[in-house]
């Protein structure tokens, strides 16, 4: 198991559960990345396709993919925000990655943001493409970022004032 | 200076704040808004140093922000020891330092009211369990009142910004502030008695029931007869020792949480958090959302002790977390201005030449809490040590009865656990009192069979282990007691 104990998961601690390549080129997906048995269920009860499946309250959720539309519902309302959905299917070269955003002020859509990855580093660059603000303040910013980058970015940082990219 | 957070994800606090008005700190004119505490407010306006040791003359500031820790002591008004971490502020208030060892007053020019009070179950605090249990006695149909020394009912609910975990019926995915809300709305709705922004000064075993006095500011004094008790105190957070951790800067993370969340006034500039519990990890998040530039997390144990999730919620942002690492010293004179970090071997121990020093304002102590129970023990309820709850509970059943008669308990006061299962306990609490004055039993037997049932999810996680250990003590010890 990677580097849990220093708090970052990483795609290898996710290799059983993640979507299949076939599934990711068919559109976006959820990805959950919640491996603990944490007493908690709001994703599988919000999820109005049964894709989420938990067999019991502390049982880590798994995704059906084949039941999964990529609607991004659970997205916001998981409480530990450990729901992100991908889309690889967004441009010959880009993906795309919503993650769930609680600071202020909002990005811009079209705003250019450095992409971190599960560590806070710094992997790149991204464009926001869209933000979705809900009423309980978690809002959901979706960024495209380079395919392969897709499974490493799972936050941002604004520029400051002057930053290049 | 003015440290107040106008712009916030969570909370509108512009909207919150009530009008502004000025006090008289030490002479000086100080801005304030109407809903602020005292304590705040000289926060938001730079003061940091409250008071002064007894013996050292060594500086005091802000530390738990609940009225428990003795930091904030000022005269106000000509009154000393008042706490001003849980005294609203008022137009023209006159604040000033105090010597450390005050005299009481020659001549108390205020009148004090003298209120008796009758009722059957008197619930002592206001948190996610004494709130639930006031409701759960409401609706069982229990003549109840209760009582909360905060100048807000809510406890800690109030500065919980983030979601909740859990189940529906523990209001999993709604954020504590939200929470707090639904409760004291249901509390206005229900018309419920409560005594706020009192503190119970005392409490006595009188015939068969209990004398408890409280006392609202210095206007009023309340002698409550009831004939039972459902203590819901809640918990104080732990210091930790290293050389310096008195000095101002210094904070319990859930005191700093209270400032910034509950009050809207900005900590600091650089902060270090000490320990990557769950409270370590959530309040750390929680700076970031306010502003401050967390400079790390260090955990003395080789890993995280909260969940990952919370981990990974801060790693991505760019907060390091530092396992095996804790703080050496903390660096300043009047006010923290640096911390000094050291790498720990496999026995704890500091490994020499790995200190480096960090520049931060802030330093916040997650490092566990214990349980709040000296109204229990003044009462003689039997204790036991019970390093898995926390420290000293009251002995007491799954029911949440202690060793004497028509006395429960409830939350964090019956061992350091979370909002939901205090919630679930102040309802079993309930119902057990509700069962044994045998009023409406057969709906509180299904209420507490209910919340068992709940509570029982709630712990089936690997993290409620260690609750688990300690909670199975209690009640062994329990029955030996009740055996004779």
């Amino acid at each position: 198991m990677g580097r849990l104990h220093e708090g970052v998961i990483s795609v290898e601690d996710l290799k059983d559960i993640l979507p299949p390549k076939e599934r990711l080129e068919k559109g976006p997906v959820a990805i959950i990345e919640c491996i603990e048995s944490i007493p908690c269920d709001p994703c599988s009860l919000v999820c109005k396709q049964g894709a989420i499946i938990k067999p019991s309250i502390s049982t880590p959720p798994r995704v059906d993919y084949d039941k999964c539309i990529g609607c991004g519902a659970c997205v916001p309302i998981c409480p530990g925000l450990a729901i992100f959905m991908v889309d690889y299917t967004y441009s010959e070269d880009k993906g795309l990655v919503y993650l769930p955003y609680e600071f202020t002020p909002l990005p811009e859509k079209g705003e250019e943001v450095i992409a971190l990855n599960r560590e806070g580093k710094e992997v790149g660059m991204a464009e926001v493409v869209k933000v979705i603000t809900y009423p309980d303040k978690t809002s959901v910013v979706c960024i495209a970022v380079d395919k392969d980058l897709v499974m490493e970015v799972r936050f941002f940082r604004r520029k400051e004032n002057g930053e290049k990219g | 200076m003015d440290s107040r957070i106008w712009q916030h994800p969570i909370i509108d606090f512009g909207e919150r704040k009530g009008r502004e008005i000025y006090f008289n700190f030490n002479g000086k004119p100080i801005k304030a808004y109407e809903g602020e505490t005292i304590a705040a407010a000289l926060y938001a306006s730079g003061v940091r140093v409250f008071g002064r040791s007894i013996r050292f003359q060594r500086p005091r500031g802000w530390f738990c922000a609940i009225g428990k820790c003795s930091s904030c002591l000022m005269k106000v008004d000509g009154i000393p020891n008042v706490r001003t971490c849980i005294t609203l502020v008022k137009d023209g208030m006159n604040v000033e330092y105090q010597d450390p060892r005050p005299n009481l007053p020659e001549k108390t020019e205020f009148e004090c009211e003298h209120v008796k009070v009758e009722t059957d179950i008197a619930v002592i605090g206001g948190g996610p369990a004494g709130l639930s249990a006031i409701l759960s006695l409401n609706e069982l149909g229990v003549d109840s009142l209760i009582i909360d020394e905060n100048p807000w009912l809510g406890g800690q609910l109030i500065k919980q910004t983030h979601k909740f975990f859990g189940s529906k019926a523990s209001y999993a995915g709604i954020r504590g502030i939200k929470i707090a809300e639904i409760l004291l709305g249901e509390l206005r709705k229900e018309n419920v008695k409560s005594l706020e922004n009192s503190s119970v000064i005392a409490c006595y075993r009188e015939g068969k029931g209990f004398k408890i006095t409280a006392v609202k500011g210095h206007s009023t004094l309340y002698e409550i007869d009831a004939k039972g008790l459902l203590v819901a105190t809640g918990a104080m957070e732990n210091m930790l020792a290293f050389p310096n951790n008195d000095l101002p800067g210094v904070c319990g993370a859930g005191g700093v949480q209270t400032l910034m969340n509950v009050y809207g006034v900005k900590p600091g500039e650089n902060a270090l958090m000490v320990g990557a519990g769950n409270v370590g990890l959530i309040v750390a998040y929680q700076l970031a959302q306010a502003g401050v530039n967390v400079k790390m997390i260090v955990e003395a144990a080789p890993k995280i002790g909260g969940y990952l999730v919370h981990a990974a919620k801060v790693r991505r942002m760019g907060i390091p977390i530092l396992t095996r690492h804790s703080i050496k010293a903390a660096i300043g004179k009047d006010h923290v201005e640096g911390a000094v970090i050291t790498k720990l071997d496999e026995n704890w121990n500091p490994i020499e030449g790995t200190e480096f020093e960090v520049e931060v304002d802030l330093i916040c102590l997650a490092v566990g809490l214990t349980p709040s129970t000296e109204i229990l023990m003044q009462i003689g309820c039997e204790h036991a040590y019970v390093p898995e709850l926390g420290g000293h509970v009251a002995i007491h059943d799954k029911f949440l009865k202690t060793t004497l008669d028509n006395v429960y308990l409830a939350g964090d006061v019956s061992g350091i656990e979370e909002a939901s299962t205090a919630m679930m306990e102040g309802k079993i609490a309930a119902a057990t009192a509700a069962i044994d004055m045998g009023v409406n039993v057969e709906k509180a037997e299904n209420l507490r069979k209910k919340s068992l049932h709940e509570l029982e999810l709630l712990r089936s996680s690997p993290f409620s282990k260690r609750v688990i250990t300690g909670k199975e003590k209690v009640y062994s010890l329990m029955e030996e007691i009740s055996c004779g």
